[in-house]
């Protein structure tokens, strides 16, 4: 169990999964790239926020919900939540998740274990299962449920036990530069991949280049 | 990180800086005169009667616009800081460093390395390109002396040694300095540095550069994390910037010196455009002083290459570039700090 002052966010599951040094990258040392895809994502989040229907037929759909769960030691916030009739008590309502992405359905399971997450989350705080919620895409609009099995369960407890781990060592991780990877991440100018690492030495380079290179820089004169 | 921002700098007195939505609203004589989005200056820099809206400051210490309040003449008065950043880690990483003798000789050593190096550079490189009209046995034997500086650099772990070398290089550097200018000798000599006040043109000149690059480094240092008043090379003194100063001294040759230099070879600023005053301090006129923020910007927006990230960046980037590579060597990722070594 967690303290509620060392809770951290769940959205850091997703930069834990995608790269360890991506993550220490912004809850470590606290930096922040905004880019278009996260400047997208906030429009996006804006447009949710402001969600107008909140009575889906008998569906009640709430946004914006602050959640956390001790046990994860996470907290964060839940775009929408749906609450659904439970089938066998006409007064209960059965918490569904959905969150909304930009982008095309991924591959890996980072959405699905944020997801989770919050299902987790609101498991713990409101005393109920959770037991499906959904991810909605823009592009193309889609949506697609997500059942919060056991396997998933242990992933989200994986990541968030990793996430904290990172966050209480308080070191960056040496980056570890592949192609597709780092091309698409919005941190790679304050990364720089492919000059930081033990690979690559600045005191050689140094040496090179204040007593090598003058000498190179007279020959050309 | 890419997007090149802009120091927005405001010398007509009395004009009065506010916000207006994401935007900074300049106002003269309660007469707008135009509008400029926050999201495309890094920085603004006041000088003399220039006033700023709490809200504006507020606003600019949260996007990371580093705001500096100077006097007319570019001495530094105030800057405006915001809640410090998170942080926390990298800067007492950077406290314990400075406590320790051991640490702060090595970082020493790197900006010094960085500084002489760029002298030396400076000096070759005119020597290369005006060879024939110049005093040019003065200012290569001024070249071999720095060079053997940068020898003795590496047998030197003592910080006091290690002020002894940069001081001595310093001297070496500026004996030759007025051969560096090759036009209206008469009118521009450099009699020595004096700083405080400057006694000629070429350090009234220099002076200012100096303070507009401190304002630049300053906030590249506090957009990455670093404390800019605790440094290594220079010790606290109260109200003194010491990291920035340290980390200036790579830039001072390469960039300032240069930029004052061509200012003054090219004929871009006029000797009538200073004025000696009753204690033979120089001052410059406000033509001449807007004439330099034009070059300053100017020569910020170069392209050049940079030879360890091994990119092509503009010079107002390197900075940026500098303090990031200068926290990542405290954090533990890289080696050694490797200051910007003009190729
Ligand atoms: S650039 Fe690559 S190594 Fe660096 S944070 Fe991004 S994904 Fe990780």
């Amino acid at each position: 169990m967690y303290d509620e002052s060392s809770l951290i966010p769940i959205s850091g599951l997703q930069h834990v999964l995608f790269c360890p040094r991506q993550c220490a990258l912004i809850h470590v040392e606290q930096q922040w790239e905004e880019n278009r895809f996260t400047a997208e994502g906030r429009v996006l989040h804006e447009r949710v926020d402001s969600g107008d229907s909140s009575d889906k037929g008998k569906i009640k759909i709430t946004y914006s919900l602050q959640i956390h769960s001790l046990s994860l030691g996470l907290s964060g916030i839940a775009d929408v939540v749906e609450f659904h009739p439970s089938s066998e008590d006409k007064n209960s309502f059965i918490p569904f998740p959905v969150e909304y992405k930009r982008g095309k359905p991924k591959k890996d399971l980072t959405d699905k274990v944020q997801l989770c997450a919050q299902a987790m989350c609101l498991e713990e705080m409101l005393c109920v299962s959770v037991p499906a919620g959904a991810l909605f895409y823009g592009q193309p609009r889609r949506r697609e449920d997500v059942v919060f099995d056991e396997y998933l369960r242990n992933e989200t407890r994986k990541a968030a036990e990793s996430f904290h781990r990172l966050v209480d060592s308080g070191i960056t991780p040496q980056p570890v530069y592949e192609k597709k990877k780092c091309d698409s991440c919005s941190f790679l100018e304050k990364c720089m991949p492919l000059v930081i690492g033990k690979k690559r030495s600045a005191l050689k380079w140094l040496e090179k280049a204040v007593f090598e290179g003058g000498e190179n820089f007279e020959e050309a004169s | 990180m890419k997007k090149h921002l802009n120091t927005m700098f405001v010398t007509t007195q009395g004009t009065y800086l506010h916000k207006e939505g994401e935007t900074v609203q300049i106002k003269v004589e309660n007469e707008i005169k135009g509008y400029i989005p926050v999201h495309t200056i890094g920085g603004i820099v006041c000088f003399g009667r220039v006033s700023m809206s709490p809200p504006l400051m507020g606003f600019c210490a949260e996007n990371d616009v580093a705001v500096t309040f100077l006097s007319e003449y570019g001495r530094f008065l105030a800057s405006v800081r915001g809640p410090v950043s998170g942080n926390v880690l990298l800067r007492r990483t950077q406290y314990r460093m400075a406590d320790s003798k051991t640490d702060s000789a090595s970082l020493a050593r790197f900006f010094i390395m960085g500084k002489i190096s760029n002298c030396r550079r400076v000096l070759d490189r005119v020597l290369r390109d005006h060879g024939e009209k110049i005093a040019s046995e003065e200012l290569s034997s001024a070249s071999v002396r720095l060079k053997s500086s940068l020898d003795s650099l590496r047998q030197t772990s003592d910080l006091d040694s290690l002020r002894g070398i940069e001081g001595e290089s310093a001297k070496n550097y500026f004996s030759v300095f007025d051969h560096l200018i090759l036009s209206r000798k008469d009118e521009f000599k450099f009699n020595g540095r004096s700083r405080r006040p400057p006694l000629d043109k070429v350090n009234c000149l220099i002076s200012f550069i100096y303070t507009l690059l401190l304002h630049d480094v300053r906030s590249a240092l506090e957009t990455v994390g670093l404390d800019p008043a605790v440094g290594f090379l220079h010790r606290d003194r109260p109200g003194r910037p010491g990291l920035a100063l340290d980390m200036m001294e790579e830039f001072r040759p390469y960039f300032a010196d240069r930029l004052a230099l061509s200012l003054i070879n090219l004929s871009q600023i006029k000797p009538s455009g200073f004025k000696t005053t009753e204690s033979g301090a120089v001052l410059m006129d406000d033509e001449t002083r807007k004439a330099l923020l034009v070059a300053y910007q100017k020569r910020k927006q170069e392209e050049i290459y940079h030879p360890f990230i091994d990119e092509k960046i503009t010079l107002g980037l390197v900075f940026h570039i500098q303090a990031m590579l200068l926290a990542r060597f405290m954090r533990g990722d890289i080696d050694a700090y490797p200051p910007f070594i003009w190729k």
